[in-house]
């Protein structure tokens, strides 16, 4: 069950900010690597090939923005924003340059390690196909596309299918409301945000224990949704023993 | 003794007239009786001179004719590069305006003033004479010397046909020559001239080569040459004259001229002839128009006609009237008496045939009713008559035949004689006439005057068919029934008419009278308007609607270069105008596009808005009828309108300034009670993060586990609080300095709820909360990230205001296009007092305390709601508690 530690790859000019985020990651048993500059961190990321990155936006020789951009180039590492840029437009800027999610500072600890793990799950299954999804009561098979209710079969519509299939693609990172129509409805579709909106509530109505508070298909306001399958944790470590 | 206080306006206006005239550039003109008196030469031995004293003179274009002397003087003067202009297939180098403009010498040649650039050239002209090139560059305070030739002044074409037989197509408008600062004649008695013709050192254009032997005869020189030293002459003595005091003074009590022009051929000569006269008296003078029914009638060619005299009299400095009236002589009659015109001029009779005998000429019938003024009467040479070039681009339909009213004349025939028939026993057939006569009354006031004579003819034909004996052939046995016939006719052709004349003329004034109703209208509607952006869209709705156009108000933002509007375009919105003509109006202050000197073969008119001072924008129309703006009246009356948008907007300028003040007042005030709560705020959070933080790592050994998880702990939650002041702050403030940019969608109000839940768990973890939202809300228009603020921040004063345990209920019903959003609680309510105030700034519910939060929370979700056009409003729970209810527009929105 030992595994080698995931690497991760600190990218923050703020010395206290680095420190805190070490110990704190350190203390999660991930071995992290530290970087104060863009230009130190694509040395630092070529060199160590991290399990994945948390970027700060504004560094001291160039916009973190960039360095997302240079990184994507080469490699699919999830990336974590973390940043005192709280905008919406900011975020989906970092969206669009490659980051896989982002955290806003001042940040808690559980959020940041959460988002981590989240990430990491991502890096860890690229490909899909894997455990059901837990949700409370409800488990959904995405493999056979089967749902189980607490009593009986739950039937989920196949867009629905997709929907949870590409948020389930990436963990419990954040998917912005034009990749999910894309992935879902294809190109043609681009800005139909209030269909989009029709089918989460209906998604919600079936998964979510009490859909208006919604605790697995989670609203990233203004940005997109993510979903966060209670047993996510779980289905991570025991990921590699399920398989076998 | 009382001085008269001089009033501030007039000064002012004055100064600036007289500032202007001193930033204009200085005209000189060389003038000359005719080519080959050496005009351009004497212009740049001048030239030589000034610059030797030290001057910048440039050459911007002379001709030199290939003449070797005028060669020999342009050696070594520096001079513009002329551009090469190429209009279907011909190539010619012709003045650079730009080039000059951009070049700003003190002195600049411009050899010719009255050439015409080749309109619809590539590139293309800016202007189409050379005259308006020169006014821009002394506009823009470049002095220009300049060559004119007696015979290209306006006001003396037709002098100058009539001695040389030569017509003269490039003119100068006299305005320009009057205006010159300096006039310098160069004359060459005709002798000499002719010496130098023989001896070929007068150059002639091929084309006029032909004309040389009519035209360089000793009598026509010598025509040419009085002419010339008379007008010249008259300049100097009307200097003289105006030097004492103001010319327009002497005008006002002294003579005023009227010219009473109509629509065919001799109209220009005698507007022509007016100035002339008026010139000649020293007058101020107007040129009327009247339309009288009988002149609605005529020919598109000819209605487009009288722009190109009414135009022409413009810019002869004439002010110029169109008049309605019955006849024409009534309404000039009547207009001289009101303008207490001394003279009025009108045309020789010209009428031919029947017409001579049927009545006396307009000329005629004001020459007997005149009492307070002379007619002169102008005789006028046929031959002179230049055809209609109304510079109307678009063509024009026919006027369309009404069939449908032909039908109905038919139909009134029909009645007629049903009517006829249902009588006929019983009745004479004298009587029976008076039906049919009644018919063509009736059919004359509905139909117009067409049909109404086909009625007429047709009546007389169905009388004479039904009834006249034997009936049913159109054979009569009696033939003083023949009689009845021509008089049955005649007064039947009389009634329609007159009836169709009335007809006419009550729609003539109608029209009229709804133009003055529609200014009324809109200046009332721009009066109840606010905003500039929302005057222009009501502006171009009535301009559009009374000019029969598209139109547009294009405004100048900051840096006073024009944008497009940015409001949705309505229907009749001038799309597509040129923003590089309405730059150049709004600079200049001056009309350009179609029908004016400028840009003409622009697409749509330009017209100013806002005066010299306050230049506010630009009105561009594209009339779908280009005689709709083309005709001085029309224009005038667009103008009008143009001054009512600028008053308008005037006041909306005057109104932004004033509240940009008192919002700078209110942001000042603010500034100083924020930095007093801000310091109170983030002080005491920060004085407890500090002690706890000192305490740990000074004592940190000392103290115990748990002792340090607790200060620990409250680090963080004093460090929460602080986050959350600073970004209420930052939001804030973003919202005031105008940031923030809604990023409408279409959004489901249970997700937004959700999404603010979500965020207040921890916080409302204590508080039991109930959603009551219908399964059939309508999804909100709204910015997504605002509206979820709004929730929190309520959420958040329930949480921070109540009580644990404290209910909350979140709700929203469907209203009239929105959705009412409730979330109310059941704590200790709100404080006394006006529940409004909680939305001001640094209100807060308990005046002094630990809460932190500054009382930004409500004001922020104000400014949202807001910026959403939505309400907020507090309220007390008559059962107790707080209740606070804001709307979400259902409807798509453009903000």
């Amino acid at each position: 069950m030992t595994r080698a530690p995931h690497q991760i790859l600190i990218i923050e000019d703020e010395p206290v900010i680095r420190e805190v985020l070490r110990v704190l990651l350190v203390r999660e048993a991930y071995r992290v690597i530290e970087a104060p500059t863009a230009a130190r961190a694509q040395i630092e990321a070529r060199n160590h090939k991290p399990d994945l990155l948390i970027v700060d936006l504004g560094l001291p020789d160039g916009d973190g923005l960039d360095l997302i951009r240079r990184i994507r180039a080469w490699s699919s590492i999830p990336i974590v924003v973390l940043s005192a840029r709280t905008l919406e437009e900011q975020k989906i800027a970092a969206l669009d340059a490659g980051a896989d999610d982002f955290v806003t500072k001042p940040f808690s600890a559980p959020e940041l390690l959460a988002r981590v793990r989240a990430g990491l799950r991502r890096g860890a299954r690229a490909p899909s196909g894997d455990a059901p999804l837990g949700f409370g009561a409800v488990q959904v098979d995405l493999a056979v596309r089967r749902t189980h209710g607490a009593h009986a079969e739950i039937h989920l519509t196949p867009v629905e299918y997709r929907v949870l299939e590409s948020l389930a693609r990436r963990g419990g990172m954040v998917v912005p409301q034009r990749v999910l129509l894309r992935e879902v409805w294809g190109p043609d579709r681009g800005q139909d945000t209030r269909g989009l909106r029709v089918f989460i509530s209906s998604l919600r109505a079936k998964i979510e224990p009490d859909p208006r508070r919604p605790r697995y298909l989670v609203t990233e306001t203004g940005i997109g949704y993510r979903l966060c399958p209670d047993d996510a944790a779980d289905a991570a470590t025991a990921g590699p023993s399920l398989e076998r | 003794m009382i001085e008269p206080r001089p009033d501030p306006d007039q000064l002012l206006a004055q100064v600036q007239a007289e500032e202007a005239r001193a930033r204009r550039g200085r005209l000189r003109i060389f003038f000359g009786s005719c080519a080959g008196v050496g005009k351009t030469f004497a212009m740049l031995e001048a030239a030589r001179i000034v610059r030797a004293a030290g001057t910048d003179v440039v050459v911007g274009y002379v001709e030199p004719h290939g003449r070797v002397e005028t060669e020999r003087l342009l050696e070594g003067m520096p001079h513009i590069e002329p551009v090469t202009v190429r209009y279907r297939g011909i190539v010619r180098r012709e003045f650079d305006l730009d080039g000059a403009l951009a070049r700003r010498p003190q002195i600049v040649l411009v050899d010719e003033l009255a050439h015409s650039n080749l309109v619809g050239g590539e590139p293309t002209p800016r202007h189409p004479k050379r005259w308006q090139d020169v006014e821009e560059l002394l506009e823009a305070g470049i002095n220009v010397w300049t060559t004119v030739n007696v015979q290209h002044l306006e006001s003396l074409k037709d002098l100058v046909t009539q001695i040389t037989g030569v017509r003269q197509r490039e003119t100068v408008p006299d305005r320009v020559f009057d205006e010159a600062e300096e006039i310098e004649l160069i004359d060459l008695p005709p002798g000499d001239l002719l010496a130098r013709l023989r001896a070929g050192q007068v150059y002639l254009a091929d084309a006029a080569a032909t004309a040389v032997d009519r035209f360089f005869r000793m009598p026509n020189l010598m025509a040419l040459r009085e002419l010339a030293l008379r007008r010249v002459a008259d300049r100097v003595e009307a200097a003289a004259r105006a030097l004492p005091a103001a010319r327009s003074h002497a005008r006002l009590a002294g003579e005023r001229i009227l010219v009473a022009v109509g629509p065919d051929a001799q109209a220009e000569q005698l507007v022509r002839a007016g100035k002339r006269i008026a010139d000649a008296f020293d007058a101020s003078w107007s040129v009327v128009y009247v339309e009288t029914p009988a002149l609605l009638r005529l020919s598109d060619e000819q209605r487009n006609r009288r722009i190109d005299v009414l135009r022409l009299a413009e810019s002869l400095g004439a002010e110029t009237v169109t008049l309605g009236g019955p006849t024409a002589a009534a309404a000039i009659l009547e207009y001289a008496e009101t303008r207490n015109a001394t003279r009025v001029i009108v045309g020789a009779p010209k009428r031919k045939g029947w017409h001579a005998w049927f009545g006396p000429s307009t000329g005629g019938q004001l020459a007997r009713q005149a009492q307070r003024f002379d007619v002169i009467t102008v005789a006028v040479d046929e031959r002179l008559a230049a055809p209609a070039t109304a510079d109307l681009r678009v063509a024009e339909n026919a006027r369309p035949i009404h069939w449908r009213r032909y039908g109905a004349a038919l139909a009134t025939t029909v009645a007629c004689t049903a009517v006829a028939f249902s009588l006929y026993p019983r009745l004479d057939l004298s009587n029976l006439v008076m039906v049919y006569l009644l018919g063509v009354t009736i059919a004359g006031l509905r139909f117009g005057r067409g049909p109404s004579v086909i009625t007429a003819i047709l009546n007389v034909a169905a009388f004479d068919f039904f009834f006249v004996p034997p009936r049913f052939t159109m054979a009569i046995s009696d033939a003083q029934y023949l009689l009845t016939f021509a008089v049955m006719l005649t007064v039947a052709l009389v009634i329609a008419n007159l009836t169709a004349s009335v007809r006419q003329q009550t729609r003539v004034a109608g029209a009229r009278e709804r133009r003055s109703v529609l200014l009324y209208a809109m200046s009332r509607e721009l009066a109840a308007t606010r905003g500039s952006s929302s005057m222009a869209l009501v502006a171009v709705r009535h301009i559009a609607e009374v000019f029969q156009c598209h139109a547009v108000v294009l405004l100048p933002d900051g840096h006073g270069k024009l944008r497009y509007p940015r409001d949705a375009p309505l229907d009749r919105s001038f799309q597509g105008a040129d923003l590089a003509v309405g730059q150049w109006v709004l600079d200049h202050g001056r009309q350009a596009g179609l029908g004016t000197d400028t840009l003409p073969a622009a697409k749509g008119l330009y017209v100013p808005v806002g005066d010299e001072r306050d230049r506010l924008g630009v009105l561009a129309v594209l009339p779908s009828n280009p005689r709709r703006v083309l005709l001085p009246e029309q224009r005038h009356l667009l103008e009008t309108f143009a001054s009512q948008i600028g008053l308008a907007l005037g006041r909306a300028r005057l109104a932004e300034a004033a509240e940009a003040t008192l919002l700078a007042a209110e942001r000042e005030s603010l500034r100083s009670t924020l930095l007093a709560s801000i310091s109170h705020d983030l002080r005491t959070p920060l004085a407890v993060i500090q002690s706890a933080a000192s305490t740990i790592a000074e004592h940190g050994v000392g103290v115990d586990q748990q002792t340090r998880t607790r200060l620990a702990r409250s680090i963080e939650t004093k460090a929460g609080e602080m986050a959350e002041l600073v970004s209420n702050v930052l939001d804030l403030m973003r919202f005031e300095s105008g940031e923030v940019m809604l990023r409408r969608d279409w959004q489901s109000v249970e997700d937004l709820v959700g999404a603010a839940l979500q965020r207040m768990d921890v916080k409302l973890a204590r508080h039991p909360l109930e959603l009551r939202l219908p399964a059939d809300l309508p999804p909100v228009y709204v910015d997504a990230a605002l509206t979820v603020q709004i929730f929190v921040n309520l959420l958040d004063n329930v949480a921070k205001y109540t009580p644990p345990g404290t209910r909350v209920w979140v709700s929203a019903i469907r209203d009239e296009g929105l959705v009412r959003v409730r979330v109310e609680d059941d704590g200790p309510g709100l404080p006394p007092g006006d529940p409004a105030r909680l939305f001001d700034k640094f209100q807060r519910g308990s005046a002094e305390g630990t809460i932190v939060g500054v009382g930004l929370g409500l004001a922020i979700c104000r400014a949202i709601v807001r910026a959403h056009g939505g309400q907020i409003d507090a309220q007390r729970r008559p059962e107790g508690g707080a209740r606070f209810e804001f709307t979400l527009s259902t409807r798509e929105v453009d903000a």
